[in-house]
């Protein structure tokens, strides 16, 4: 719905649970707006089909789970390296390998730090709710066209498959860059070519240098979070999807036993809110950091704390029934106080 | 006086750097022609592919998205269903196609993508040093067969143009060699028809062009381009092998 409305009609996708509801609903969806759903022979077809679509200029995405997201790893860092913009949704599973079908953050460190090869990073965003998953869906649209580079929208099977009360936001009105390097057939104009191949003496440099300015103007402009009862508090809970959610509920109830705890939950994992934690850090010196895996973001998160803050872990890596109680937070949070 | 040869317009007026013999440049020369003659050079999308044939929108003066090795047929579906009034087409090699891109072109194909593919077929992978590809002759030395292709380990080279015959969602099929005068008319020819084809929204179009690879053959391009017309035609038919309009 969100990706329709941000006016995306070209889907390429592979069937994965769980994530089946996405390709389910497009392929009925899009014909009747005159769009194009293709049912690809693979998770390498659909992301290089992307990669062809998003090449024209128009809006397009793709979606897939965890393994399906490996798969996809090669047309991702071929479309980060030709700056071409378009949305892969993951709504991810446990692993390694086929692993199972239950609710995991374990894809944290494919998706923030350059799943695929050559060093490069792509919008990472983390819902923890069906409206976010909304408007989030929305906001990596706009911000993969703005910044010419892919977004991927990061959930699990919790916020993939929650029934939640969502109001329908309309496309908000950003302001775009012209897509004047997209492929058109001349007509008449310069030659256009897409391209991640750079021979020229320094050109390969020159690129990566310039893909990394782009990734710190993200950093400055486009990093988002939530802060909740961070003012005062003397322990810092920070956790992201819908394991956030979970532990948001901890922390009120820790609230009402007399206990000072915030949460401060990381919306767009790239970019990382890395000086929000810093901020918040001067104050409170003893972090907890929650996921659902043996810990990724954890690492981010000691890089961004101040320099004597303490920061412990407590995860469950995925697997059946492995989604934590608020009680079980909570007594994590008395154990870490 | 009357201009009787030029260079078409599609190409730009550059040195390649195709090595002495290699039959790419004189491939490039026929789709430009073709490309000229049906007048689409304004609204053509290549599809670049992983080995020489990367350097396309260096000698094409035309629009080129690049795609990772072996799946141009995916880049251009997306790139075909999301401009559908432009002419597609992939350029791409024999073990970029008919090894690593054996699921891509497949399935384009049984979809009847309106593209066409020029797909080269010089019997070992060019540009990342001469190794055994899917349609290396049986006995042939490469770097990665130093005693020569053996069938019952390697299996036999695959014959594509036949392969993607049978399928539904092609209208057109042929392979042609790019050896001497006659075959490169009819080389041409048949390119002409894939592009008509397709012009015609017809259907997926499919040329394979047995060509030469001297350097990597370990041969000078005079016993190179005999090659082509003997062992490789031999084993790779030229001939039409799918036209929907003789259904």
């Amino acid at each position: 719905m969100a990706a329709i409305e941000a006016g995306c009609r070209y889907y390429f996708g592979y069937p994965i649970t769980p994530q089946s509801d996405i390709p389910e609903y497009l392929s009925r969806e899009l014909p009747k707006l005159g769009g194009e759903f293709i049912q690809a022979e693979s998770e390498i077809a659909s992301i290089n089909m992307l990669l062809g679509a998003s090449a024209t200029g128009v809006r397009a995405m793709t979606s897939s789970s965890s393994p399906g997201i490996s798969l996809k790893q090669e047309g991702i860092s071929y479309m980060a390296g030709s700056e071409l913009p378009g949305v892969i949704v993951n709504i991810s599973r446990s692993g390694p390998g086929l692993g199972g079908i239950d609710a995991s953050q374990a894809d944290y460190f494919q998706a923030v730090k350059g799943g695929g090869h050559g060093g490069y990073h792509i919008v990472v965003l983390a819902p923890a709710s069906v409206q976010e998953l909304y408007d989030l869906t929305m906001l990596a649209f706009d911000l993969a066209d703005n910044y010419r580079m892919p977004a991927m929208v990061l959930g699990d099977s919790v916020v993939g498959q929650m029934k939640e009360a969502l109001v329908a936001n309309r496309r908000p009105d950003t302001k775009l860059p012209p897509k004047d390097w997209a492929v058109r057939g001349r007509g008449g104009g310069e030659q256009r070519v897409v391209k991640s191949l750079f021979l020229g003496d320094g050109e390969l440099e020159a690129h990566n240098w310039r893909l990394h300015a782009k990734y710190q103007e993200l950093k400055e402009r486009e990093t988002r979070w939530e802060e909740f009862m961070v003012a005062d508090a003397r322990l810092l809970v920070t956790a992201f999807g819908s394991t956030a959610r979970i532990v948001k509920t901890a922390v009120m109830m820790a609230r009402e036993a007399g206990l000072k705890v915030g949460l401060l939950r990381p919306v767009t994992l790239f970019p990382f809110p890395e000086k929000a934690l810093q901020r918040a850090t001067q104050q409170c010196k003893k972090v907890l950091d929650i996921e659902l895996n043996t810990g990724q973001m954890v690492e981010d998160v000691r890089l961004c704390v101040a320099r004597d803050a303490e920061v412990n872990f407590y995860g469950r890596p995925p697997g059946a029934g492995s989604l934590p109680t608020p009680e079980e937070l909570l007594e994590q949070i008395r154990k870490h106080y | 006086m009357k201009q009787v040869f030029k260079k078409p317009e599609s190409l730009k007026d550059v040195q390649t750097h195709f090595c002495p013999g290699c039959h790419h440049g004189t491939i490039h020369r026929l789709v430009a022609e073709a490309m000229d003659e049906f007048g689409v050079q304004q609204h053509t999308i290549g599809v670049a592919s992983v080995g020489c044939s990367v350097f396309l929108y260096g000698y094409f003066d035309i629009d080129v998205v690049e795609s990772p090795h072996g799946r141009a047929a995916a880049v251009a579906t997306g790139v075909k269903r999301a401009k559908p009034d432009s002419f597609v087409f992939t350029y791409q090699g024999d073990g970029d196609l008919a090894a690593i891109g054996t699921a891509e072109i497949i399935h384009a194909a049984n979809r009847g993508e309106d593209i066409t593919v020029i797909f080269v077929n010089n019997t070992t992978y060019g540009m990342t040093g001469g190794q055994m590809a899917p349609t290396t002759l049986l006995g042939q030395r490469t770097s990665t067969s130093p005693y020569g292709r053996n069938k019952s380990k390697d299996g036999a080279p695959i014959r594509m143009a036949e392969l993607l015959s049978q399928l539904e969602g092609v209208a057109f099929s042929a392979r042609v060699a790019v050896d001497s005068p006659r075959n490169l008319m009819d080389a041409k020819k048949q390119i002409k028809k894939a592009f008509r084809y397709q012009v015609e929204g017809k259907g997926f179009s499919f040329i394979e062009a047995l060509s030469a690879c001297p350097t990597n053959w370990g041969m000078n391009p005079l016993s190179a381009n005999a090659r082509v017309g003997a062992e490789m035609c031999d084993y790779f038919k030229p001939g039409v092998y799918k036209n929907v309009e003789n259904l």
